[in-house]
């Protein structure tokens, strides 16, 4: 059974360009790049060809500013511990309630470490309450940490009036923008970011590699040490053929933008009208006037989300669920509860995530299947007859 | 992906006894949408007094379907007698096993059959042994006492996937740590008694003390946040923010949760209220 993938938002098929351009890293040109001979050294150059692009894609001054890591996670981690290595007077961090794990996790492990944490809330569409987030911007912030665009809802931040309301204050803003990069357009030579974070296996390059954007003059100090690679700001041989796959990932998704923007944006949204119109009791969740062209969550009241996934899998339907228990964690994401989404309809939640390979006849597939599954698990619940 | 037997995934895709009995004998419910399962089980009875129907409604993920699926089956044909020995171990090995985090679903099966045996037999319903532990989930100590003790419970991996108590927001995490230390004879410290004879000053400070180290941190991290309006006399007047604001489960978090933190560190009579 072919997939009907819309899971784009965990991971993405990578690309056939992509794959092409990295084949001959592995048997071919396979030196190091720090190597004195020209067998290795021409591999060097290749990265700066792929920093050059991940910089075009950002929109990036200088491809000096973007450093290779080996995923979103480790970006976010290596932009954090530089800003409190940077101002080690600095003791108070802030970030929303709706954060990635890999910053959520990390800001409460520095919670636990002494720092003071702000955690800035959200409304029931996800969206900051930034005059709590002004409010709190104080003379001991290090840092602020916002991301981009929601994993879960699609909902975008605005990170432009954010990081100028830190920028104002002198406070260093670094956004998590894995899931906004290659889906939204970015001039970040025009943006006040400081730091911002991507990864590669979002926009169709391979697991394991990703990117730090760190803008000039930003104080920076290396996350793992050892060798000079990458300007000494990140040791470590590279992940040559990922990088080189990250690069033209980044071309692609330049090239894909419009396409993203108009085609994924028109299916996502006849995808979600039709499932509202054929399902009652359901309803999106997250910002509908600032969200992802490719991201749906959608809550169908009384019933439980990873029993419809299980049933959509039946018919190779692959998105993801804000349930409870899909995770092993017994609460529904901590993002639907950030945005009060009553449980209720929390457990009952779907995410489908499209990309440019998803086809007209995929969404037909989900809208022809998912009513009777939500129907049939509504029968089953004990909840569904009394509302 | 969870690792279900293929019985799991059969009695989920296809489950047996699907809905209500009409005019039932007995009548089980247990769990509730906040907790992200539950189950109604009823059953009849035939002249034989052997159950000739049982149905279930469940709200849940795959296993929870099918345990309650399975449940039935398995007491479909037996006396009550039988059935009231079918433990969540029968249920899970019916099933061919179910992944530790998910044994709950059977633990869920097992207390729905319980409350509907003693539902037909007239006795009262159990009321709640013991101090809450778990907020979230509404699991007390004596709850937890008694898992560990009858299933061998070592973890408190072993308490959540059992009782699903600590699998919440996490606060009650040291309180279970030692119950499961204290039921395995190892000594852990008294905790703190309510200071008598205080001013109402002292009071007023004290509380202020508790809701900022125990009470902020907790909401904080799932956005909300609370604020000291006023106190008088033993009654607190409080105002919740944030996300807590708007969450229907926070009235309980005030009066369960606030509340007994305030009795146990400042005052036993304080009551909470919203301003």
């Amino acid at each position: 059974m072919t997939p009907v993938y819309l899971d784009n938002n965990a991971t993405t098929r990578v690309a056939d360009e992509v794959l092409e351009a990295m084949l001959p890293y592995f048997t071919e040109f396979y030196g190091n790049p720090s190597s004195m001979h020209t067998f290795g050294g021409q591999v060097a150059s290749q990265i700066q060809k792929a920093r050059q692009q991940v910089a075009s894609l950002l929109g990036a001054a200088s491809s000096d500013e973007i450093l290779f890591t080996s995923c979103g996670t480790e970006s976010d981690a290596a932009a954090v511990h530089a800003a409190l290595r940077a101002f080690p007077e600095r003791k108070h961090l802030i970030t929303s309630t709706v954060e990635h794990p890999a910053i959520k996790a990390l800001f409460e492990k520095l919670g636990k470490e002494g720092f003071r944490i702000t955690t800035i809330p959200v409304d029931d569409r996800g969206r900051l309450n930034m005059d709590l987030l002004e409010k709190s911007l104080d003379e001991d912030t290090a840092i602020v940490s916002m991301m981009w665009a929601n994993n879960e809802t699609g909902t975008l931040f605005p990170v432009e009036a954010i990081g100028k309301l830190c920028r104002e204050k002198g406070i260093l803003f670094h956004t998590d923008a894995v899931q906004a990069v290659g889906k939204i357009p970015m001039d970040l030579k025009t943006m006040p970011i400081d730091l911002l974070s991507l990864s590669g296996h979002k926009l169709h390059a391979p697991k394991g590699v990703g990117a730090l954007y760190i803008r000039k003059g930003t104080p920076f100090t290396p996350f793992i040490v050892g060798g000079h690679q990458e300007h000494g700001r990140r040791a470590g041989t590279e992940n040559v053929a990922s990088i080189i796959g990250l690069g033209r990932a980044c071309l692609l998704a330049e090239e894909k933008m419009a396409e993203e923007n108009t085609r994924v944006r028109a299916m996502r949204d006849r995808l979600e009208k039709e499932l509202l119109s054929r399902i009652p009791k359901c309803f999106v969740n997250g910002d509908l006037d600032a969200r992802l062209p490719n991201t749906c969550s959608i809550s169908f009241e009384y019933i439980e989300g990873e029993a419809i996934l299980l049933m959509m899998n039946q018919y190779g339907i692959c998105a993801s669920s804000g349930s409870a228990c899909t995770s092993g964690s017994l609460e529904p994401s901590h993002v639907l509860r950030a945005m009060g989404v009553p449980h209720t309809a929390a457990h009952g939640t779907i995410r489908f995530s499209l990309s440019i390979y998803n086809t007209e006849a995929e969404m037909d597939a989900v809208i022809e299947k998912l009513p009777p599954i939500v129907k049939r698990l509504r029968e089953m619940s004990p909840f569904w007859s009394e509302a | 992906m969870w690792d279900y037997t293929d019985k799991v995934r059969e009695h989920f895709l296809n489950p047996r006894n699907v809905g209500e009995v009409e005019n039932p004998d007995g009548i089980g419910e247990v769990g509730s949408i906040a907790c992200g399962d539950a189950l109604k089980l009823t059953f009849r009875l035939g002249d034989d007094k052997k159950i000739a129907e049982a149905k279930f409604k469940t709200f849940g993920c795959a296993s929870a379907i099918a345990s309650s699926s399975a449940l039935t089956e398995m007491i479909i044909g037996k006396t009550l007698e039988e059935a009231e020995n079918i433990s969540n171990e029968n249920i899970a090995e019916f099933l061919g096993g179910l992944p530790k985090e998910k044994i709950h679903c059977s633990v869920m099966g097992q207390e729905a059959l319980e409350k509907a045996i003693a539902y037909y037999r007239g006795e009262p319903e159990k009321v709640l042994e013991g101090e809450i532990v778990c907020h979230c989930f509404n699991v007390t100590d004596v709850d937890i006492q008694r898992a560990v003790k009858e299933k061998g419970l070592k973890t408190l991996e072993d308490v959540t996937g059992y009782l699903k108590a600590g699998g919440g927001c996490g606060n009650c995490h040291e309180e279970i740590s030692n119950i499961i230390k204290a039921s395995q004879g190892i000594s852990i410290m008294e905790p703190k008694k309510p200071a008598a004879g205080l001013t109402n000053l002292q009071k007023i400070r004290k509380i202020e003390e508790t809701l900022e180290i125990e009470i902020k941190p907790a909401l904080m991290r799932d956005g909300g946040n609370i604020e000291l309006v006023d106190v008088d006399g033993n009654r607190v007047l409080v105002r919740l923010q944030g996300a807590c604001a708007t969450c229907s489960r926070s009235r309980i978090t005030l009066k369960d949760h606030v509340e007994a933190r305030l009795r146990t560190l400042v005052a036993h009579d304080l009551v909470v209220e919203e301003a």
